[in-house]
């Protein structure tokens, strides 16, 4: 075979011509850094995320500065002049966002990290109204009271997504974590909601303990390739069985693992940790190292590669249910 | 649930095609000033700020001036800069404006002569403010207009916010024909702050007054290269005199171009005005002359003493200079017998004030053409915003009833001494009772006044009615209560004087209660709206008896609602500005309930709009569950309460306290007559102490056993309220039971208890004390040595505590090691509970100062927030010790605090240099061996101070020794009285940055340079705190403030590096909250370096946009990001061959963003300019690089130390 393979590759819609995307990260929030991604080969962008809390927190502590700091005292009515705009970080997302359409060629996808269902939402339309290609939801909620059910948390899940699908005409992929009881059913009801994509899976915050001040830390390791099993595994199991396409994020740090994936049957394969630390040039290392992959090993394209190694295609079914677990017991303990 | 008075007859119908607006004097005058100028230099002062403040945010905003360009507006260093500016632009043919008052104005004085002398077209627009003379005030009268009054400037009065605006562009269109400067004056705060429905002149309103060809003349005496003059001569004998002369036509012009500038405008407006107004009967045989917003009482008292028949008038001056002789003898009535002047301004020594004098003159002058020769008194009112009302004009006018009228009056005061004051009838009111008159209790953070403000707006502009608002501050930065006095109905409303019958009451603090009579002003039937705690049913038995015999002798209507409660539950946290606000509109029915909602939203949203929709969306919740919270009450059929009113001091106060500070105290300060008051402005110290304010909802207690007694929350509490000692097990053998007390952690020291306690009425609850604490449970480390309880329940046991502590020993000072900071904390502070923010920043400094030097310190304070903490009547928080020592306190100005404290310091050293004359001189009297010990005694330790108060008490026994009964002579007599200078005292120059980097850097600069041992301590806020958050050159880049609505632009002026530059000053940059023991060490080292010292003090502020409580956590973030450098320069040391500047602080471990985007001031530019804020926050990045590296070379320059060993300023 002598011809290039073709990597491109099709996500909610758009069709890109690379499965690698840089996933939802800081590294986002710059336009040069989004345009090396584009040079470096990347098929779409997601932009960082707008977080729900940001927003009103930002806005509730400006109100309150400048409220508890007026007209209290005869000399000094306030300490600040009038805000020339209102701005916060939500204004300065869209500009991004308009920014980053005008600045790239690839598509552009919004991020918004929420877990309400409230007014907020309404932020999906104005990303897309901004120019986005379509909006990355990623919900992340952390059930912290003991009188909160999996199902009030599962159908709070089905009203975000629905709320936001009611809203928006551009696509929306739904980024979610790995804990859900019965991960396949959440799947298939977010798929019966609307949902054009689902991301595995977002990380949830994991404080550290400083043992010196006795406080909790907040901070988040980089991934590694450990990471990605856990996403092969859904997403084999998934894939062809929900309408909603799949994108793998967390734990993609090699070729093979962007190989992996695809053939456990996702789309798209993110990656944050691999660009922080090997920096975004190296998008384009693993683009070649792909292509090489696939000529050696002669895949013509990313479609031909595409689910694979998903449950229905692989020779041993049960290697992803517990039969697999008694498997890997045993290679343990030989 | 409506009061049965309001009508609301044209409601959103406008009066005339002109907008008709809601706003202050201030807006009023700046709005038309900022349209007819081009030029605007400016500095703050109270209360003429808001001026510059808005003129600013307009050209910000890309307002235009009438000739659709933006002004220029510049903030200068100071008024004497502003009106050099001002001068300069002018000269340069700009129109070009200023606006000021006060002492700002009196800095003007020098350039205004010259603007003047040169005829030039200028008008400044004077918020009228009282002189610092036996103290400060912000307040309203005309001692500054008054005092220049011989500039040559012509002065206009404006005595509504109506009239302001009107006579704004009268005065514009007067100073370019008649070539004179004009000050145009209204009152400070009566006038400039209240909020008042007017018509709003349009540009073309504008154009049409103002002459192009005129602002062309302007230009054309320019100077210019291109067609060049001289001007500024020097001018000697032969033609001084003729040349000061030149100008008499000019003045002569001036009163005729004014009116015709009035006619002009009458016929543009409709609106008219005279040079001199006259109102009253035509055949009036009394009449009173005044000026200023008083003449509206004044209107209201001559309409209500015509109707009684009584032929009365007033004449309201407009245009006071040029004074118009002719004009004014025409505008008095002919059948005028007698006639008072009155003057709201004071000129000690005088045959009479000034308008008094010029009234006298002007009929002198006239009554060669008249019959009438009436009878003329003069009289003062109103000094410092003191009311004037209608019945204080009525008892002006029976006094000039009486055959021979008291001249040389004064009226609104009991003068007891001079006896000189008019009885008043406290029972004479004009109050129209179909005016609703309505009166707000609120707490300064709460939003009492903002909502109000916003209510004010919505009946001035949604509905037909007439609105006014008015609102009296407190003076205090913490637990400030704000007053607000709002009238509105169908007819003009000219009362220019507080409410005293107020149909409605609100108040929004249930605590008030106990402190004060709130419902003392409720009128019969008014109606009461009360935030309580307590529902409906419940209240009434928490009321004290006071409250509740107002509302059942008064016959109120009684509302509560939970505002609090409501508040939180929309997500408002404490906020209830909102929800009071729509229950008074509930109440006052001044809109249908569906209409005043609806009005309510659109204000919120236009007000909140740029604070975004979430905040507004609160609000909208919080407005849609008011009413179903607010309930009648049904109150009981007598008074049931056991508790009444808390005394305002305790009956163990000293008797000045108890019978002059405590009437200021509990808000009764204008019943005291003059003979209560000192002659000289001279009070005691240590009186806060009595004044227990109880504002705190919770307060620090001690976990003992947690406790490391490291005494960081004595050092860092900003009022004093946390003390320690050491003391012996026996002296608390009679404490309270539950006082605790712990074995002292002091080596030798075992035997000993030590006690930590807390005022638990003086705290102001801010929270830094946990904060700093280090020590934390071990299985529960939220929980601390010291966390925050609610105070209700702790305060009688407490304050029990705080008694029984107060008598235990202070610790004794010889056996503590200054430096350390752990026995820093039991150094008795004597600066206690001051009136600053709670959680201030610059009081921890303030006290250290007292706690290490204070019984032997003399303080010069800048005019700034120290100085209103420091000395704001009535409670006085700089205090003395056992001995009756303390710190000797006084406040000159804003811009001379270090040539006063200079002098202060040259006056110990003259005194100390006779002194040791003296004791020379007498030395064989009273023994040659003390008067050698006492010449050559060793100060430098505390020990050796101590020894020497000993050496001087015996100087003293033996000096009254040699009378022997014959007397003493001269120079013994001389020698007791500075013998105490021989003590080593020690000045200390305090102020804030705007003094020490803006307004008084030429004199802090010039004391530098001379040498003398004086200790300076610059209170870092970086902005001017005190006036209200405008940029002074110690803003640093990137920051958001008035006047750098877009970011500062430029690197904060480094005043270290630029007082280094000396070499002979010690410097010390400290932060309390990153080093406390640095902290300690630089002062130490300031107060023994016998030169002149400088402490930078990092001082975070309520101006920085955060919750006080993580200022600590701020100023350590400022020190780790390398944006406030740690460091020392010790003269000392350069002495001994070593490196002078020692670096305490180590590179910087954070970026600057992970402190600066903490705060308000710096985040509010993210969200507004993203971008810009990006690149200043490079910038800034820059400026830390930059200045560490300089630092950091001058730390690392190797100096051969004495023994010849290499000596580095660089921290390990």
């Amino acid at each position: 075979m002598s011809s290039v393979p073709d990597l491109t590759t099709g996500y909610l819609g758009l069709k890109l011509s690379s499965p690698l995307v840089p996933s939802s990260s800081p590294l986002c929030r710059d336009l040069d850094n989004l345009r090396a991604m584009e040079e470096a080969g990347a098929g779409a962008v997601v932009l960082h995320s707008l977080f729900e809390e940001q927003i009103t927190r930002e806005d509730d502590a400006l109100d309150d500065v400048l409220l508890q700091s007026s007209n209290a005292s005869a000399e000094a009515l306030s300490y600040f002049p009038e805000m020339q705009a209102w701005g916060s970080s939500y204004h300065a997302y869209l500009q991004h966002v308009q920014r980053a359409k005008k600045a790239l060629r690839i598509p552009v996808i919004g991020s918004l990290n929420g877990a309400s269902s409230g007014g907020w939402v309404r932020l999906a339309r104005d990303i897309e109204d901004a120019g986005a290609d379509a909006l990355e939801l990623n919900i992340y909620f952390v059930p912290s009271s003991v009188d909160m059910t999996s199902a009030d948390i599962e159908q709070n899940y089905c009203d975000l997504v629905q709320d936001v699908k009611s809203r928006t005409g551009i696509p929306v992929a739904v980024k979610i974590g790995p804990w859900f009881t019965s991960l396949p059913n959440m799947a298939s009801r977010l798929d019966s909601v609307g949902a054009d994509g689902l991301v595995f899976f977002n990380r949830f915050y994991q404080p550290d303990f400083d043992l010196e001040s006795l406080e909790v830390v907040a901070n988040l390791e980089l991934s590694g390739s450990s990471a990605l099993r856990q996403r092969l595994h859904w997403v084999a199991l998934l894939a062809n069985h929900i309408r909603p396409d799949l994108a793998i994020t967390g734990g993609v740090h090699t070729v093979e693992d962007v190989v992996k994936g695809i053939m456990a049957g996702a789309h798209v394969v993110m990656l944050t940790s691999a660009l922080l630390r090997n920096g975004i040039g190296y998008l384009n290392d693993l683009r070649l190292q792909l292509s090489e992959w696939m000529t050696v090993h002669e895949y013509e394209s990313v479609g031909q590669m595409r689910g694979a190694m998903t449950v229905d295609a692989v020779a041993e079914p049960g290697a992803f249910g517990r039969v697999n677990y008694l498997k890997v017991l045993g290679s343990y303990t030989k | 649930m409506q009061l049965p008075h309001v009508t609301n007859p044209t409601m959103n119908e406008p009066l005339s095609p002109r907008r008709q607006i809601t706003i202050d004097g201030n807006e009023a005058a700046a709005w038309v000033a900022h349209s007819t100028n081009e030029v605007i230099a400016i500095y703050p002062i109270t209360p003429s700020s808001a001026m510059g403040e808005s003129s600013d945010q307009w050209s910000t905003e890309g307002k235009t001036n009438i000739w659709g360009s933006v002004p220029l507006v510049v903030e200068m260093q100071s008024e004497g800069g502003a009106a050099g500016a001002v001068h300069g632009a002018l000269q340069g043919g700009t129109l070009t404006t200023t606006f000021t008052c006060s002492q700002g104005l009196l800095l003007m004085i020098p350039n205004m002569y010259k603007i003047a002398g040169e005829l030039t077209s200028t008008v400044f627009h004077v918020a009228a403010r009282a002189l610092a003379g036996q103290g400060l005030s912000i307040f309203g009268d005309h001692q500054d207009v008054m005092a220049v009054r011989a500039t040559g400037f012509a002065l206009l009065s404006s005595h509504s916010v109506q009239a302001v605006m009107d006579m704004a562009l009268i005065a514009q269109a007067s100073t370019l024909e008649s070539r004179l400067p004009f000050i145009h004056f209204f009152d400070g705060f009566r006038t400039s702050h209240e909020v008042a429905k007017v018509e709003q002149l349009t540009h073309e309103d504008m154009r049409a007054m103002i002459s192009d060809d005129l602002v062309r003349a302007h230009r054309a005496r320019s100077l210019n290269p291109d067609r060049p003059v001289l001007r500024g001569t020097a001018q000697n004998p032969d033609v001084y005199f003729q040349a000061r002369e030149t100008v008499n036509p000019f003045y002569d012009a001036c009163p005729s171009i004014v009116q015709n500038a009035m006619y002009r405008f009458a016929a543009l407006t409709g609106r008219r005005y005279r040079l001199f107004d006259y109102f009253g009967a035509p055949d009036a045989d009394r009449v009173v002359v005044l000026m200023g917003s008083a003449t509206l009482a004044a209107e209201e008292c001559v309409e209500a003493l015509r109707a009684r028949g009584e032929k009365v008038g007033f004449i309201n001056v407009h245009l006071y200079r040029p004074f118009s002789a002719e004009a004014f003898a025409a505008a008095l009535p002919s059948t005028v017998r007698s006639i008072a002047v009155l003057d709201r301004t004071k000129e000690p020594g005088s045959p009479g004030e000034p308008l008094y004098l010029d009234v006298v003159t002007a009929l002198n002058e006239q009554r060669a053409g008249h019959s009438f020769s009436p009878l003329v008194v003069g009289g003062r009112y109103g000094l410092a915003s003191k009311e004037f009302t209608p019945a204080m004009m009525a008892s002006v006018f029976r006094e000039l009833e009486q055959p021979k009228p008291r001249n040389h009056f004064v009226v609104g005061i009991n003068d007891d001494v001079t006896h000189r004051s008019l009885q008043v009838d406290a029972s004479f009111s004009t109050e129209d009772p179909e005016t609703v008159r309505a009166v707000f209790f609120g707490l300064g953070a709460d939003g009492t006044v903002g909502a109000n403000k916003n209510s004010i707006k919505i009946i001035g502009e949604d509905t037909g009615l007439f609105a006014q608002g008015y609102f009296v501050y407190d003076s205090k930065k913490s637990g400030a209560m704000t007053v607000s006095h709002l009238r509105f109905g169908s007819k003009p409303i000219r009362s220019s004087y507080l409410i005293a019958r107020a149909s409605f009451v609100a108040c929004h603090q249930f605590s008030f209660l106990e402190r004060i009579d709130v419902l003392d002003v409720a009128d019969q039937g008014a109606t009461f709206l009360l935030n309580s705690p307590f529902p409906a049913s419940e209240v009434w038995e928490h009321l004290p008896r006071a409250a509740q015999r107002q509302i059942l002798n008064k016959g109120l209507r009684f509302f509560v609602i939970d505002a609090v409660r409501v508040a939180k539950e929309n997500g408002m946290a404490g906020r209830i500005n909102t929800v009071m606000q729509t229950c008074f509109f509930a109440l006052s029915g001044v809109l249908p309930e569906d209409q005043a909602i609806a009005a309510i939203k659109r204000a919120i949203e236009k007000s909140y709009k740029k604070r975004g929709p979430a905040v507004i969306e609160k609000n909208f919740r919080a407005v849609d569950s008011s009413l179903a919270n607010l309930h009648e009450v049904d109150p009981h059929a007598r008074v049931t309460s056991t508790f009444d009113l808390r005394p305002t001091v305790s009956s163990q106060a000293p008797e000045f306290v108890r019978s002059v500070l405590a009437p200021m105290m509990g808000g009764h300060g204008d019943n005291l007559p003059v003979g209560a008051l000192p002659v000289d402005g001279t009070y005691p110290t240590g009186t806060s102490q009595w004044e227990k304010r109880n504002l705190a909802q919770e307060i620090p207690v001690l976990v003992q056993e947690l406790c490391i007694q490291c005494g960081k929350c004595v050092m860092v509490c900003p009022h004093s309220v946390i003390r320690a000692k050491l003391c012996g097990a026996e002296q608390l053998a009679g404490a309270p039971a539950g006082f605790s007390s712990a074995a002292a952690h002091w080596k030798g020291r075992e035997h000993m208890r030590y006690v930590l306690q807390v005022a638990p009425e003086d705290c102001t609850g801010c929270g830094l004390c946990v904060e700093v604490c280090p020590a934390k449970s071990k299985t529960e480390p939220k929980k601390k040595a010291i966390n925050m309880s609610p105070q209700a329940p702790l305060r009688d046991r407490e304050r029990a505590n705080w008694e029984y502590f107060l008598t235990i020993p202070e610790t004794d000072r010889l056996s503590l090691t200054l430096h350390n900071v752990k026995d820093v904390q039991l150094l008795q502070p004597l600066f206690e509970f001051p009136g600053a923010c709670a959680g201030c920043g610059e009081t921890p400094y303030i006290k250290l100062l007292t706690q290490l030097f204070g019984d032997r310190a003399v303080i010069a304070n800048a005019t700034g927030c120290s100085s209103i903490y420091g000395g704001n009547l009535p409670a006085t928080p700089y205090t003395k010790n056992r001995e009756g020592r303390g710190p000797a306190w006084s406040n000159s100005l804003f811009e001379d605090n270090a040539e006063f404290g200079l002098g202060l310091r040259l006056s110990v050293d003259k005194q100390e240099q006779y002194a040791k004359e003296l004791v020379g001189r007498v030395a064989a009297r009273i023994g040659e061996e003390l008067a050698t010990s006492i010449l050559h005694a060793d100060q430098t330790s505390e020990a050796g101070i101590d020894r020497q108060r000993e050496r001087i008490a015996e100087l003293e026994t033996r000096l009254r020794a040699t009378g022997n009964g014959t007397g003493l002579d001269p120079e013994v007599r001389d020698l007791l009285a500075v013998a105490g200078t021989l003590i080593k005292k020690n000045v200390w120059i305090v102020g804030g940055d705007g003094w020490a980097y803006d307004i008084g850097y030429g004199g802090l600069d010039h004391v530098f340079a001379s040498g003398r041992n004086v200790n300076i301590l610059v209170l870092d806020t970086e902005v001017y705190s005190n006036t209200g958050g405008q940029m002074s050159k110690a803003t640093p880049r990137a920051a958001v403030a008035k006047f750098a609505a877009g970011g500062k632009r430029s690197a904060k002026k480094d005043l270290a590096m630029m007082a280094m530059s000396y070499g002979t000053v010690y410097i010390a940059r400290v932060a309390l909250g990153a080093s406390d023991t640095q902290t300690v060490k630089a002062f130490l080292e300031a107060e023994a370096w016998a030169g002149p010292s400088l402490i930078i003090a990092y001082s975070h502020c309520i101006a920085h946009g955060y919750d006080l409580v993580h200022g600590l956590d701020q100023q350590k973030a400022a020190v780790q990001t390398g944006s406030w450098p740690l460091f020392r320069y010790n003269p000392a040391l350069g002495a001994e061959g070593q490196n002078p500047f020692q670096l305490d602080s180590r590179p910087a471990t954070l970026p600057l963003e992970k402190y600066i985007y903490n705060e308000g001031r710096f985040t509010m530019l993210v969200q507004s300019d993203p971008e810009e804020a990006a690149r200043l926050l490079a910038e800034a990045q820059e400026d830390v690089n930059l200045r560490w590296k300089q630092y950091e070379h001058l730390a690392s320059r190797v100096f051969e130390g004495k023994q010849g060993e290499s000596k580095q300023g660089v921290k390990a």
